[in-house]
């Protein structure tokens, strides 16, 4: 953690997760150890909100944001989800490959963001709340444990002042919370933050040019052996539909049969 | 599933190792978890009950930690002491804590909980677990073991919904990972008795992390209606309500008919109709009631992961393709503007 607050103009990160498509109807793997993954992908529409975030903090403030950066740890093809972010308006991208069978925990991603954040000097964090596939919903606050940064979790409204105050508005049960912190933090999106834009076809022109710098795991002398040992990935219970009812008088009938009335 | 565990162990050691396995699994076997109580004003969140009844699975001693303002953690504590299957409280106080900012609950947790042996935390996956736990799980090194919805004896073995509840991975946890920090599904577990508990109360001597960000305020949705995640009745309304008004004006006699919270479809809160904390999904709330009343909502997949383990779900819409009908107990195809008021009033006369 820099002791000092930053100077004006801020380095923003947003990682990005390659996942299923988020209306893809899942099947678990023959093999009972994962899904099957031979479906269309796209980028975990958290970190969509995330990169739309980026680019609108920059489009109102253009003097304080240097540089949007997106990240992403995945197989080769994790690089198109680069493209998507550059195309919607990041500036450069990072990915770090590993083998498509590779299993990237929520810890080791940790890690590894926290290494280029201290090599690369990053000011803001922003990325989605949870991805769609794991659920797990920890990357965010474990790296701003590992950094000592602050964090906004669930944020549906984020600003940044010049000088580096940050204001963010959180959902939490019951409503929301205001809570104020200062660069450098890490941000985590929440649905409604923002509406991400469609990328245009001559922004996706131009993101091809847009530089990005693949590394290796070893590169940054992480390793990403999985902490947890798959025993299994099964099938929830199905739920049997129980039938239509002609009328509200026999919806209320079954309503009574079922003592609920 | 000590002697599982000292097997495993002594299979992957030399034998002059193996009396250091055993103290390892003895260690292991005396450990003991702890649960971290939620509270809001001065009031504990009872889904923290689900977590002490997802603790006691292990068989381990189990004590509660409430972490608070001054003003709050007396009242709390009255409350945790008599939670059933807890042996001790632990609790600190301090204005830093106040609102359960992440940043400064944390590191006092990561301070407890070496200097009292613990192997497992738990909390409900709440807003506030979310939040904690994962900054938690940074400061120790550690994995996070989200919203589980079943635990094995052995302590290392954890069952948890993904892809928004449509495929269970079972994992196991390693070694590596001392300290399993674990959220827990209020919805899969039930609630532990506030009643005859006596626990001890022990204050800790906590830490803060001086944090970087601080509480300013909050806007609560006001409500007379019951918690939407704790109701057992929910009726929950979707994009074919069409506006605010009729949001209220079709869903509010029926809820109130049958005593039930108000729930939303993702599509019902984007579009204005309800408010955030009021979405029922995989984003927002899951809940399990004994009834739940969709209405107007399609049932895409992100819903269903919210409320397909309620016990009855009744669908009444339009169209007689939509999804909620695969899952629908009872399905009535129908004007959700001339079913649902009518629905209502016949309940009332029934009751009558």
């Amino acid at each position: 953690m820099r002791p000092t607050l930053p100077s004006l103009k801020y380095n923003i990160l947003v990682p990005v997760k390659r996942s299923i498509d988020y209306a893809v109807k899942i099947r678990v793997a023959s093999d009972g150890k994962g899904v099957d993954t031979n479906v269309k992908h796209s980028m975990n529409p958290f970190d969509e909100i995330a990169v739309e975030e980026a680019i609108r903090l920059r489009e109102k403030k253009p003097s304080v944001v240097s540089s949007i950066t997106a990240l992403s740890i995945g197989p080769p093809k994790a690089a198109d989800t680069i493209r998507t972010a550059l195309a919607m308006g990041a500036d450069s991208g990072i990915h770090i490959t590993v083998p498509e069978s590779t299993v990237v925990e929520p810890i080791s991603v940790a890690h590894a963001l926290k290494k280029v954040i201290e090599d690369k000097k990053f000011d803001l964090v922003i990325m989605g709340k949870q991805a769609i596939d794991d659920d797990s919903g920890s990357t965010g606050g474990m790296l701003a444990g590992m950094l000592g940064w602050g964090q906004g979790s669930f944020a549906s409204k984020l600003e940044v002042e010049e000088g580096g105050k940050v204001n963010v508005t959180r959902e939490i049960d019951g409503g929301l919370e205001k809570v104020e912190g200062k660069l450098p933090m890490i941000v985590t999106t929440d649905l409604r933050l923002n509406e991400p834009r469609y990328a245009s076809l001559p922004n996706i022109m131009k993101a091809k040019k847009k530089k990005i710098e693949t590394l290796k795991p070893e590169d940054l002398g992480l390793d990403f052996t999985p902490r947890f040992e798959t025993i299994s990935v099964s099938e929830p219970p199905k739920r049997q539909g129980g039938g239509k009812v002609e009328s509200v008088d026999e919806l209320v009938g079954k309503m009574k049969e079922a003592g609920l009335i | 599933m000590f002697a599982r565990a000292a097997l495993r162990t002594s299979r992957l050691s030399t034998s002059a190792a193996s009396t250091l396995s055993s103290t390892a699994a003895l260690r292991r076997r005396l450990a003991s978890s702890l649960v971290f109580l939620e509270h809001k004003d001065g009031k504990l969140n009872d889904s923290s009950l689900s977590a002490v009844i997802a603790a006691k699975v292990l068989g381990n001693d189990t004590a509660g930690i409430v972490i608070g303002s001054k003003a709050d953690v007396d009242g709390v504590i009255e409350e945790a002491k008599k939670i059933e299957g807890l042996s001790k409280i632990y609790t600190a106080a301090s204005d830093a804590y106040a609102h359960a900012l992440a940043e400064n609950v944390a590191p006092a947790l990561a301070k407890v909980l070496p200097a009292k042996s613990i192997s497992h935390i738990f909390a409900a996956h709440t807003a506030v677990g979310k939040n904690v736990f994962p900054r938690l799980a940074g400061l120790l090194d550690s994995s996070m073991i989200a919203d589980i919805i079943a635990l094995e004896s052995s302590g290392d073995t954890f069952t948890r919904p993904i892809y928004a509840g449509n495929a269970i991975l079972k994992i196991k946890s390693s070694p590596k990972d001392a300290i399993k920090i674990v959220t827990v599904r209020t919805t899969a577990f039930d609630k532990a008795s506030v009643g005859s508990g006596s626990a001890a109360v022990e204050e800790v001597e906590a830490t803060t992390g001086d944090s970087p960000t601080k509480y300013l305020s909050e806007e609560l949705t006001v409500s007379s209606r019951p918690d939407l995640s704790s109701a057992p009745r929910v009726v929950s309304g979707g994009r074919a309500l069409k506006s605010q008004e009729n949001f209220n004006s079709v869903l509010d006699p029926l809820a109130d008919a049958l005593g039930a919270a108000v729930g939303a479809s993702r599509a019902a809160v984007d579009a204005g109709y309800a408010d955030n904390s009021l979405q029922v999904g995989q984003t927002g709330k899951v809940v399990a009631p004994e009834l739940y009343v969709a209405v107007g909502i399609s049932g895409a997949i992100q819903h269903l992961a919210g409320m397909k383990e309620s016990k009855m779900i009744v669908a009444i819409n339009k169209d007689p393709d939509a999804p909620i009908f695969q899952v629908a107990d009872v399905g009535l195809v129908a004007d959700l503007f001339e079913a649902v008021p009518d629905l209502a009033k016949k309940i009332e006369s029934a009751k009558a």
